[in-house]
C-alpha cells in the first residue's frame, strides 16, 4: 500500500496500517493520520498537540 | 471462565500503545469497539449505545475528553479504566499531591500561591532551586526549574502573560537533586508489574523529552511506595513517577492515569498491554466488586488521621 503525503507529496509505502494510526512522513517529518484503509490508504495531517494532551 | 464482556476503547490517536491494546483484545477474542473521541456523543438522559459496554478503557490523549467521558459513563454506572475520580485526581498535580499527602506518601515539599508576588515569596521560603509546574499538563510542558530570584521573576512574568487562569495557579515544588534519572513504575490493580529508570543529562527525564529507559528492579521498597501511591489516587492502571532523594529515599512525583508504554515494553519485556486488558476484563466481569472503586476519592488536606 502506498499513499501521498498531503504536505510534501512524498510517496509513503505503508504496510499493516489501521484507521486512526499516526505515521510520520520520512521526507518532511510531518505527523499524518491514516483516515481510510479501504479501498486505498488515505492520509491527512494529524491533529496538532493541544494544551491538555498527555498521559 | 468468567462471563463474556463487551469492551469499548476510547482513544484520540492510534499510537503504538493503542495498536498493542487492540492486538491484546484480538488475541483474547474479546468483543470490543474502537471509539474515536472526536466522534462520540452523549445524551445525558439516555446511555443508548453506551449501555452495551461492560467496561470502557479510556485512552484519550486529551485529558479533558477522557475525563468528561468517564464522568458521564461512571454516572451511568458503566465502569471505566481508569475511573473519572482517578482521572480527576491524577490529571491535576495539586489534587495528586493532596491525595498523596493524605495517604502519607513521601513527596517533594510543595507550596501553592495565586499571584506572582506571593509565588515569589513562596519560592524564597522554599529555597532555590524550585520547580514551577502548571497544575494541569503533561510531557513536561511549561515545567520550569528556577535557580534564583532573577529567573523566578522572569518566569512568573511570562506565566502571567499566558492568559489561561490555570497558569496563575502557581504549583511550586522543591527541586530534588536526583541522580540523573527517575523511575517510572507501572501498577495494575494491586501489582507493581514493572519499572524503568529514565535517564537524561537534562533535568527533565520524561522519555517524551528524550530520556532513555533501562530496567529498574522492583524492590520491596519501590513496590510499597508505588502501591501506596496507587491506592492514594484510587487505584487501577497507573504509572507512578518516583524520585530517589539522596537524603530521604524514594518519593513520588506524580501518578499518570493514561500512560504511554512504548519505551517500557521493549525495555523491560513485560506485556503491559496484555496486563491492562486482563485488568479491564476483570473490572468488566466484576462490576459489583469494583463498585466502590468508582466512589470519589475524598479530597481533604491535612495529616493522615
Amino acid at each position: 500500500m502506498s499513499a501521498l503525503c498531503p504536505e510534501c507529496e512524498a510517496a509513503l509505502s505503508l504496510a499493516d496500517v489501521i484507521q486512526g494510526e499516526i505515521v510520520v512522513c520520512p521526507d518532511c517529518g510531518v505527523d499524518l493520520e491514516v483516515t481510510e484503509v479501504q479501498p486505498a490508504v488515505q492520509l491527512a495531517l494529524a491533529p496538532q498537540e493541544a494544551e491538555d494532551w498527555g498521559e | 471462565m468468567g462471563r463474556i464482556v463487551k469492551v469499548g476503547v476510547l482513544y484520540s490517536r492510534v499510537r503504538v500503545e493503542e495498536k498493542w491494546l487492540f492486538e491484546a483484545l484480538d488475541k483474547r477474542g474479546v468483543a470490543y469497539d474502537r471509539l474515536d473521541d472526536r466522534e462520540v456523543q452523549f445524551a445525558l438522559d439516555d446511555p443508548g449505545p453506551w449501555a452495551q459496554y461492560d467496561v470502557v478503557l479510556e485512552r484519550s490523549i486529551s485529558y479533558g475528553r477522557g475525563l468528561y467521558a468517564c464522568k458521564i459513563l461512571n454516572a451511568w454506572g458503566i465502569p471505566t479504566v481508569n475511573t473519572a475520580s482517578v482521572a480527576d485526581t491524577c490529571g491535576d498535580k495539586l489534587w495528586t499531591s493532596a491525595a498523596l499527602k493524605k495517604a502519607g506518601v513521601p513527596q517533594p515539599e510543595l507550596r501553592v500561591a495565586f499571584t506572582p508576588a506571593s509565588a515569589l515569596e513562596a519560592m524564597e521560603a522554599l529555597g532555590y532551586p524550585v520547580v514551577l509546574k502548571p497544575v494541569i499538563g503533561s510531557w513536561g510542558r511549561l515545567v520550569s526549574k528556577i535557580n534564583d530570584r532573577d529567573a523566578a521573576e522572569a518566569v512568573l512574568e511570562h506565566r502571567e502573560a499566558l492568559g489561561n487562569y490555570q497558569q496563575n495557579i502557581f504549583y511550586i515544588q522543591q527541586y530534588i537533586r536526583k541522580p540523573g534519572r527517575d523511575i517510572r513504575a507501572f501498577v495494575v490493580g494491586d501489582r507493581t508489574i514493572t519499572a524503568m529508570y529514565r535517564s537524561s543529562a537534562h533535568w527533565i527525564t520524561n522519555t517524551a523529552r528524550g530520556g532513555k529507559g533501562t530496567v529498574c528492579p522492583v524492590t520491596p521498597e519501590l513496590d510499597a511506595i508505588c502501591q501506596q501511591a496507587a491506592r492514594a489516587v484510587g487505584g487501577g492502571v497507573l504509572a507512578v513517577d518516583v524520585l530517589e532523594d539522596p537524603d530521604r529515599g524514594l518519593m513520588v512525583l506524580e501518578v499518570n492515569h493514561t500512560m504511554e508504554f512504548h519505551t517500557t515494553v521493549p525495555t523491560t519485556g513485560v506485556d503491559i498491554p496484555g496486563l491492562i486488558i486482563d485488568y479491564t476484563l476483570e473490572v468488566g466481569r466484576n462490576k459489583d466488586r469494583f463498585r466502590s472503586h468508582y466512589q470519589p476519592v475524598p479530597r481533604e488536606f491535612g495529616d493522615e488521621a
